[in-house]
């Protein structure tokens, strides 16, 4: 089995958790490793933490996975959240010199491996706080059998611009961390067998935009909205090596109108944004149908409603995507499943812009365009194929003499060959009001019903030969299966390990998955899924805005929808564990689970205790008098270890009931005993002792 | 096709106009037509684009390039089009609901921009193919279907905010005077950036207020008198003028790089004649960075 690795970086934004983690990323990159890193950037554990996962394997990995082997902590917040979760033969890395690390918290057969950072770095000149993770990072580089000189060359790169001095004393705190844990732990036993091939090592979003410009678009709008702007960062700051103008504009309005407008005078435009964005873009959207203009917008979902969740992920905008703008107009939706995808995915989307002359929507997210992964550098190419459809050049005898250049002329295709302004002797309007062949409105005085309905007709035949075009989705996997795992999207991945895990364990699965939203292969889904025994769309929303989907187009209705709303990826084991649920008939469980009433103690702790505290022990306590179950949360000192109180949470409802400094009679005696047998955080002396005694 | 001669008459459009007999409007499609005559320009070169209003018809009635599109949206489409093409002689047209209301945003960003753009606002005060509600540019006072107790809002001065915005060719016109609106709109198009022409272009249907009458009796000409265009704060001043006396004429004008002149992608020729995709050099390099 190919040898795989997943380490956390925990820390607080400006702790230099992004810049290590990219520095470890192109390590294993460099080795010839594939990697999926997943940066839970939120709110959730306090303000600003980060939480960043790097999954390195030998093979391709597509998502994060289920596994923490190895927690570098880079504040002490990190340490209390996540040294639960590392699992047997892993390891903690800290900077014992600032933080402690509570024995209990740790697992069985999980080391520590504390860096004194003082004692580590004497002599190497004066330590800034950031460069603990530089010493982390050397530690970790021998924990896992890594090349410290791979990670030196990226250090020697990254400090180039700030002279030697920088680059020695860098690479001086590496080897010190790198020697320090030499010395105190053997390597854990990955037996990697490094290829050394290098790859990029890129995100959805980056591929989308490199693609877009492989794929010749020369236009590109945009106004900042997360978690699409790397786009615009990334064209803007290669903007004129690429030859692509790049244009912020005032508002999502102007923005897809500004790509209409370009795309209208010939040339390939694009344009991303997210939900909001995508909203304001909406009319818009229409127009381009109407007026049969190509342009590519990407909407790269975040969590909604409305403002919603800005940093985290969601598939939440598939219905406005298929509903955005009034009236029946042709157009593509098109999901990609994965970064080389992505790239492939922008190529296709101006192909079949241009070729139809409609409006292509690319729908990605979060997930897919903020997280990084490597691709195979064979596995995309400059060399694309770029379609521009077909064109007029100049005015037809024909034309001539029955009042020139016909722009929406009626053809067996739906494709009217359009004609660039610009052009001697092909002038038209374009309008947004229904036309004739010319172009000239038939809305107003004169509206005319036939001319209407061919019209409409011509306009919206041009889907069957998108459809046409398109490949159907296909079962993946062994036939006959108990299970069918359908996802849409991003998911892809996720969803394919899951189905290996489920096949592991003895449930025989498969899946069937979606790149075409629409035109929706509707009769070929349906006749694959109606031999499948059951099926179970798999998906980030929290309606299964695609199972309903994949209902009205194929008429098939799925046996269950599984899905997720709280921000956070799928994990494969998750997908797994759920199916097997669902499979043994057990309801969906609602309620609030233990790690959510910690997450929920912590947001309390946050925004009513100044961050003094974090969650202890936590016991459900049934019978109370708050007409539900409910989560009893001991909170301790962090500082100390001292109690801090109790927070009780409703299992069912999530509401808070409040903190109480001892234990609320209403709780009732059998809860007492556990407030006054509150573990908490040892002191500062015993920790250190303890600390030393775990790391040998 | 022999090359027909450039006359008014060559510019007419498909249909012909269906503005009320009387519109305003009618004079500024006559002053655009006579200031490409004037210049020579190929209407093939000439792309108009325009929103939604009774006014934003003007594509239709112009042998010209044209979109017909979105309400409040003429401005931007305008740009992506003039991005896309600067050989293109761009003039975006439309109403004082369409570019002053709904199109506000749009029209504060252009002139900020400086782009190499024309844009005629036919200002009639009033929402006319709606039948007649108070618009942005509706005085205090007046009585509409929307307003039956009279206009509370304070009407938005397009020219004193193209000056403060950075517009560098801000005129007002009037259909009342169409050799003048000629000139105007003419030095619009030669200017280099973004050329503001708001035009009184009375409503005979539903403004019984601003009408020719109320027009002529308070208008007029900035050249007739001694008046510099290229002294801001003059210019400034002459924007708020409001009342018994209102002037007409080119306002302000100043001469500075356009956006397309500071974009170094536009250096190498229009965007739509450069060619698409990457050389593998190119591609190679770009994908380094990230190794």
């Amino acid at each position: 089995m190919a040898t795989e690795i997943t380490i956390g970086i925990a820390g607080a934004a400006g702790d230099g958790l992004d810049r290590t983690g990219d520095t470890l990323a192109r390590t294993a990159a460099r080795l010839g490793l594939h990697l999926y890193t997943y940066n839970s950037y939120q709110s959730l554990i306090r303000g600003g933490h980060t939480w960043l996962r790097l999954r390195l394997a030998e093979e391709k990995v597509d998502n994060h996975g289920d596994h923490l082997n190895v927690l570098v902590a880079l504040n002490q917040d990190g340490i209390e959240r996540h040294a639960r979760e590392v699992e047997p033969g892993g390891a903690i890395i800290f900077n014992s010199a600032r933080f402690t690390c509570d024995p209990t918290l740790v697992p069985e057969g999980v080391s520590l491996v504390p860096l004194p950072m003082p004692e580590l770095t004497a002599g190497l000149g004066k330590i800034q706080p950031v460069m603990q993770n530089t010493a982390a990072l050397g530690a970790l580089l021998h924990l896992i059998g890594f090349d410290l000189e791979a990670t030196a060359d990226i250090l020697v790169e990254t400090f180039k611009k700030k002279g030697q001095e920088v680059i020695d004393q860098n690479i001086g705190v590496l080897r010190a961390g790198y020697q320090h844990a030499a010395g105190k732990v053997p390597a854990l036993p990955y037996p990697w067998k490094f290829s050394r091939k290098r790859r990029p090592v890129v995100t959805g979003n980056h591929m989308i935009a490199l693609g877009a410009v492989a794929g010749g678009c020369k236009f590109y709008s945009a106004y900042p909205m997360s978690p699409a702007s790397f786009i615009l960062h990334w064209l803007a700051a290669h903007s004129e090596k690429l030859g692509v103008l790049v244009k912020q504009a005032e508002d999502e309005l102007a923005v897809m109108n500004l790509a209409i407008g370009a795309g209208h005078a010939g040339v390939r435009a694009m344009c991303a944004t997210s939900g909001g964005g995508f909203a304001l873009m909406s009319e818009a959207i229409g127009m381009a149908g109407m007026i049969e203009t190509p342009v590519v917008v990407v909407n790269v979902q975040r969590g909604g409603p409305s403002t919603g969740l800005p940093t985290k992920t969601e598939q939440g905008d598939l219905n406005q995507a298929i509903g955005a703008s009034q009236g029946d107009f042709p157009r593509v939706i098109v999901a990609p499943r994965d970064a080389t995808d992505c790239f492939y995915t922008a190529v296709e989307a101006f192909n079949l812009a241009e070729t139809f002359q409609l409006p292509v929507i690319i729908i990605s997210d979060l997930l897919l365009g903020e997280h990084r992964s490597t691709v195979d550098p064979e596995a995309i190419s400059s060399q694309v194929p770029i379609e521009r459809g077909e064109w007029v050049e100049a005015l037809s005898p024909d034309d001539a003499q029955n009042g020139g250049y016909k722009r929406y002329a009626l053809t067996p295709s739906g494709i009217s060959p359009r004609a660039r302004p610009g052009r001697e002797g092909l002038i038209h309007v374009s309008g947004t009001d229904d036309h004739d062949e010319h172009g000239i409105l038939i809305s107003d005085e004169h509206t005319n019903p036939a001319i209407r309905r061919k019209m409409h007709e011509k306009r919206m035949r041009k889907m069957v030969g998108v459809r046409a075009r398109l490949q159907p989705p296909v079962l993946e996997g062994r036939a006959g299966a108990d299970v069918t795992l359908i996802g849409w999207g991003s998911t892809w991945s996720v969803i394919h390990e899951a189905v290996e895990q489920l096949n592991r364990s003895g449930v025989s699965a498969n899946q069937i998955h979606f790149k075409y939203m629409h035109p929706f292969h509707g009769a070929e889904a349906s006749a694959i899924l109606k031999g499948c025994k059951r099926t179970i769309v798999v998906e980030n929303s929290f309606s299964g805005q695609f199972a309903r989907h994949l209902r009205a187009e194929s008429g098939f209705t799925v046996d269950h929808v599984l899905t997720r709303y709280d921000g956070e990826p799928f994990e494969p084991a998750y997908i797994a564990e759920r199916v097997k649920a669902n499979l043994a008939g057990k309801p969906v469980d609602l309620e609030v689970q233990d790690h959510e009433a910690r997450e929920m103690a912590y947001h309390h702790i946050r925004i009513h205790m100044q961050d003094r505290a974090r969650p202890g022990r936590l016991r459900k306590v049934a019978g109370a008098a708050y007409g539900e179950t409910v989560w009893a949360v001991e909170l301790v000192n962090r500082a100390d270890g001292r109690p801090e109180g109790m927070l009780v949470i409703g299992a069912t409802t999530g509401a808070g009931y409040g903190w109480h400094p001892t234990v609320p009679s209403v709780l009732g005696d059998a809860s007492a005993a556990l407030f006054e047998t509150s573990v908490g955080l040892p002191s500062g002396a015993d920790s250190e002792a303890a600390t030393a005694k775990r790391a040998h | 096709m022999a090359t027909v001669e450039l006359t008014v008459k060559s510019l007419q459009g498909a249909v012909d106009p269906d503005w009320c007999p009387g519109c305003g409007d009618f004079g500024v499609l006559k002053s655009l037509k006579e200031a490409i005559v004037e210049l020579k320009i190929a209407p093939h070169n000439v792309l108009v684009v325009s929103g939604i209003g009774c006014s934003s018809n003007l594509p239709g009635f112009i042998h010209a390039y044209g979109v017909h599109s979105l309400h409040g949206r003429a401005v931007p489409v305008a740009t992506g089009a003039a991005l896309a093409n600067h050989d293109l002689h761009v003039v975006a047209v439309g109403g004082d609901g369409d570019g002053f209301g709904i199109g506000m945003g749009h029209f504060i960003h252009a002139m900020r921009r400086n782009l190499n753009l024309t844009y005629i606002v036919m200002d009639n005060e009033v929402y006319g193919l709606t039948t007649g509600q108070a618009s942005p540019t509706t005085t205090e006072g007046h009585k509409t279907k929307s307003t039956p107790r009279g206009n509370v809002e304070k009407p938005i001065q397009p020219l004193a905010l193209a000056i403060a915005t950075g517009a560098t060719y801000v005129a007002r016109g009037f259909s009342g005077e169409p050799k003048q609106l000629t000139k105007l709109i003419a030095g619009a198009i030669v200017h280099k950036g973004f050329s503001l022409i708001d035009v009184f272009s009375p409503c005979v249907t539903f403004n019984k207020i601003n009408t020719y009458p109320w027009f002529k009796e308070r208008l007029y000409k900035l050249e007739d008198g001694p008046y510099d265009p290229t002294d801001l704060m003059a210019a400034m001043e002459k924007s708020m003028e409001w009342g018994s006396r209102i002037p007409i004429g080119l306002l302000y004008r100043h001469e500075k790089p356009t956006y397309e002149d500071t974009e170094p992608v536009l250096t190498k020729g229009p965007l739509v004649d450069q060619p698409l995709g990457l050389d593998q050099k190119t591609f190679d390099e770009v994908l380094a960075e990230t190794m």
